[in-house]
């Protein structure tokens, strides 16, 4: 197990074009973190970074201070679950769950213990002496997950989306599983996707990217109360934040004809959004006027969509709790209030 | 590249070196050839194609060949087509047996065919013609690309046949203009096989033909014993038998490495 | 695939079966016709029953054509194979490189046979051609007309340079359907670079690879043009293999009924030998599976 520090890291497959924008990390020994992002943001550049499989273009890679950024992944001491399921056909289950061991010298002896052991937390027991081939491709990918927790002495152990083929149902079971695991043997995880229920079911630490830059890593509840920027509010939450183009007039936002207080005045005048989430905004009796849209039933709650001075916005609202035709009045939780200048959250409230 | 492989490179010599030799010879003079050794011409001459394209009874060689192989093609994927699709979507009364049987006819040995291919053709008055040979071919081609198409067609989701139908389209309409788009690059490679194991043959393709059908390969072999060995025009001969091959490649180079794979891999 | 039961399919193989029943089924009748009969000439036939086939059978001929042509097959599939997996294995993976190797390396797959003996009938001469002249010239003992070696030497060699070509383009095209994360899970493994061709090359090369074998064992075991044009046969009958024998004995001496049970017998051996093959792999597949 180890720290990994990220030392200026940057990569480019084309040169000038960069997939991941230099970035200076340090992730906790021990830690399980999650690395969340849309499709094509830099995730998997950045895992194959940290294991070994790709050589970034600037930077340097630490694992508790040691420069491995030469070091290939044999070296590495890297455990990596793959978004499909790759099994050695060859093998039976138990060959391929004590592969890595066996290719590390291990003894046989306490190879055997050692699958016995991941095989029985992964419940595939039973089957460890049959053919890898035949199987579905859920319970060969429960074998690849198996392959990357065999190894006790990893530094970390990576996962890239590794439950895309799972059925639902059984996702879920497999998520709190490896979040036991983690509990139990304190490995440093590393848990890429882009589904955010995932991340942040998963996670302690979740780091969220977006075109090859990492926006902010954080708690889940940094991240919902706090993020760091505009995307990141909107990628986390459903629906997403809600953010309304305004103007400072020093510590009143300006929204048209109306204006919010701030419990701050930030520096720049410009280029600044006001940014709350549905669930911190409430219909009241006085406050900001805005008309009703539409109003979607999800069931445990309701969805208004409002204009607020021709600018749109949602709003939660309990179920129960009546949502006004006409004259709307909406109430902004200022503790929740927060500004953001060209993108990134006012660095007064961060 | 940014490394030399040492093994391809050295493997594409050993193939080059052979047809090196066989070019030089084309561009050499009989008298070059047979007076003295020597690693490439001292005098290149293109006489020895001249010849070949100027007689008619060189060219009309790659003419006869031409055709046939062109008309084998055709008529095989033609016929392989319907057969493979119902092989890969449909099970019917002795499919397997029908499959197998097919195959085997790959495996005959075209001597085996010869005499009585010589006699069948003879007695429907088909001998010498370019049609004879096209349809002695299929024996072998046709099962090849039964067998090749339907390796691809497998691999095409039985759910875009439904979907066709749900939107009204008729068998013929949905086969010719969504199926074989499909499964295009699966028939470039049929047909690239059909037209190697044609265009090669000599055996039945000699058989079955005297004067005016005679293909290519079997010029070659009569002139060189009629003449007494020109081996300039020979060499000359041989190169451009390479040439309609190596254009074939050409065109298919971007599916070989799928293509190969035949599709179920 | 699930297929569905539809007797209709039949019309869509109809044309297939028709046109393959023409070219396969009547001349193979005709085949079978002269092996169980007798002819003076005159278009006179009797039935002598299994008589060619005892003969063929019996005959010293046809076991030594056999014991060469299984010999000779033996050796080109013992080199062909692992050199074909060796150079795909080698073969670059991207670029432009690619498309040249893969389009000089089927430039003799397309060569009609004749041309190819004819290739190697030239080179190999030691008046005018590159190897048997810097042979010569060596002072290694080496003549394709005189000696039996020398004969199967070239005879082999030039059909490693003729196929080898087909193992490497299915062994390729097998390879590079392994996806990355293959390789990539192999490495975070630990697992050596024989590990990573014995448990995810080799296994995911298995289907060409059947094809391949299969395509070689046939394709040899009826090999005719090529040896025919370089040694005729020769030395003696060194090189005679089957189908030079079987075309010597029809066309050549017109001995039509024995000519037509030694094909028989010829054209079930490949029957056999390849449909064991099939089976056995083919069985091993279906354990894969279970």
């Amino acid at each position: 197990m180890a720290e990994i520090h990220l030392k200026d890291i940057a990569h480019a497959y084309v040169p000038g074009e960069y997939a991941l924008k230099s970035m200076d990390h340090i992730w906790q020994d021990g830690s399980a973190y999650a690395l969340l992002g849309p499709s094509g943001c830099g995730k998997t550049t950045l895992l194959n970074i940290i294991s070994g499989l790709l050589k970034p273009s600037e930077g340097q890679v630490l694992f508790d201070g040691k420069d491995v950024t030469g070091a290939d992944t044999a070296h590495r001491n890297i455990a990596q679950v793959f978004q499909f399921p790759v099994i050695y056909d060859t093998m039976t289950v138990r060959e391929n769950l004590a592969f890595p061991l066996k290719n590390r010298g291990m003894a046989p002896a306490d190879i055997n213990g050692r699958v016995e052991e991941v095989a029985g937390l992964l419940e595939i027991s039973d089957r460890l002496d049959s053919r890898a081939t035949g199987l579905t491709a859920d319970a060969k990918q429960i074998i690849s997950l198996g392959r990357g927790l065999v190894r006790t002495d990893v530094n970390a152990i990576l996962f890239d989306e590794p439950l895309t083929v799972i059925d639902p149902h059984l996702k879920w079971q497999i998520r709190s599983k490896l979040k036991d695991l983690h509990r139990q043997f304190s490995h440093t995880m590393v848990y890429v996707t882009h589904d955010q229920t995932e991340a942040l079911t998963f996670a302690d630490k979740v780091v969220v990217m977006n075109a090859g830059e990492v926006l902010q890593v954080g708690t889940p509840e940094d991240l919902f109360e706090r993020p760091a920027h505009t995307f990141v509010g909107y990628f986390i939450g459903s629906p997403g934040m809600n953010f309304l183009d305004v103007e400072l007039d020093g510590s009143r936002a300006v929204l048209g004809d109306q204006s919010i207080d701030l419990k701050q005045a930030p520096a720049k005048k410009s280029g600044v959004q006001l940014g709350i989430r549905p669930e911190f905004l409430d219909f009241a009796d006085q406050g900001i006027s805005c008309q009703v849209t539409s109003l979607e039933d999800l069931g445990r709650h309701r969805i208004a969509s409002v204009s607020i001075s021709g600018q749109s916005a949602k709003v939660i609202v309990p179920s129960g709790k009546p949502v006004p035709s006409e004259n709307a009045m909406l109430s902004f939780d200022p503790d929740h209030t927060l500004l953001y200048t060209d993108g990134y959250l006012e660095e007064s409230l961060r | 590249m940014s490394k030399l492989r040492l093994t391809p490179v050295l493997y594409i010599v050993f193939l080059m070196v052979p047809i090196y030799w066989l070019l030089t010879m084309s561009l050499k003079t009989n008298a070059e050839i047979l007076g003295g050794f020597s690693l490439w011409p001292k005098d290149p001459t293109l006489a020895n194609f001249r010849t070949i394209l100027t007689d008619a009874s060189w060219y009309s060689g790659y003419i006869n060949s031409t055709i046939y192989v062109v008309l084998n093609t055709i008529i095989s994927i033609t016929v392989a087509l319907p057969a493979a699709y119902a092989f890969s979507r449909y099970r019917f009364l002795g499919d397997k047996h029908l499959f197998f049987w097919l195959l085997s006819n790959r495996m005959a040995p075209p001597a085996v065919f010869v005499l009585p291919f010589f006699q069948l053709y003879s007695s429907i008055g088909l001998f010498d013609t370019h049609i004879a040979v096209a349809l002695a071919h299929c024996l072998f081609n046709v099962p090849l690309a039964v067998w090749i198409l339907e390796g691809f067609m497998s691999g095409v989701p039985k759910e875009i046949d439904e979907t066709a139908q749900i939107d009204g389209y008729s068998f013929p309409a949905f086969f010719t203009r969504i199926f074989m788009p499909l499964i295009a690059s699966g028939i470039g490679v049929a047909a690239f096989f059909c037209f190697m194991f044609s265009w090669v043959e000599l055996l039945i393709a000699r058989t079955l033909t005297s004067v005016d059908a005679k293909p290519i390969a079997a010029v070659m072999t009569r002139t060189v014993s009629a003449s007494g060995l020109d081996w300039g025009v020979l060499a000359a001969a041989g190169v451009l038998t390479i040439v309609p091959g190596a254009i074939v490649i050409w065109f298919v180079r971007n599916h070989i490495a799928k293509g190969f794979a035949l599709g179920r891999v | 695939m699930q297929r569905t039961k539809n007797q209709k399919a039949w019309f869509l193989v109809l044309p297939v079966f028709l046109l393959v029943a023409f070219s396969a089924i009547i001349p193979l009748m005709t085949v079978v016709n002269y092996s169980v009969q007798d002819s003076f000439g005159n278009n006179e036939f009797f039935w002598v029953g299994s008589e060619w086939f005892v003969e063929v059978l019996n005959s010293d001929r046809l076991h030594d054509a056999f014991g060469r042509q299984l010999m000779f097959s033996g050796i080109i599939l013992a080199i062909e194979i692992p050199l074909g997996i060796w150079i795909a294995l080698k073969m670059p993976k991207k670029g432009w490189a690619v498309s040249v190797c893969l389009v000089l390396m089927a430039l003799p797959l397309l060569i009609p046979w004749n041309v190819v003996g004819t290739i190697w009938q030239i080179f190999a001469r030691e008046d005018i051609g590159l190897l048997g002249h810097t042979l010569a010239a060596l002072g290694v003992d080496y003549n394709y007309t005189q000696d039996t070696l020398s004969a199967w030497i070239t005879v082999i060699v030039m059909d490693v340079w003729h196929w080898t070509s087909l193992v490497v383009l299915l062994c390729y095209a097998g390879l590079s359907s392994i996806p990355d994360a293959y390789y990539q899970a192999a490495k975070i493994d630990g697992a050596s670079k024989w590990a990573v061709f014995r448990h995810i090359q080799l296994p995911k090369m298995k289907r060409v690879l059947t094809i391949a074998v299969l395509l070689r064992f046939m394709d040899s075991f009826m090999i005719y043009t090529e040896p025919f044009v370089v040694t005729g046969g020769g030395p003696g009958n060194a090189t005679t293999f089957l189908s030079i024998d079987l075309v010597k004995m029809a066309i050549g001496q017109f001995d039509v009924g024995p000519a037509a049970a030694f094909s028989i017998v010829y054209f079930l051996v490949v029957l056999l030998v390849s449909w064991v093959f099939y089976t056995v792999v083919t069985a091993s597949d279906a354990e894969d599976q279970s």
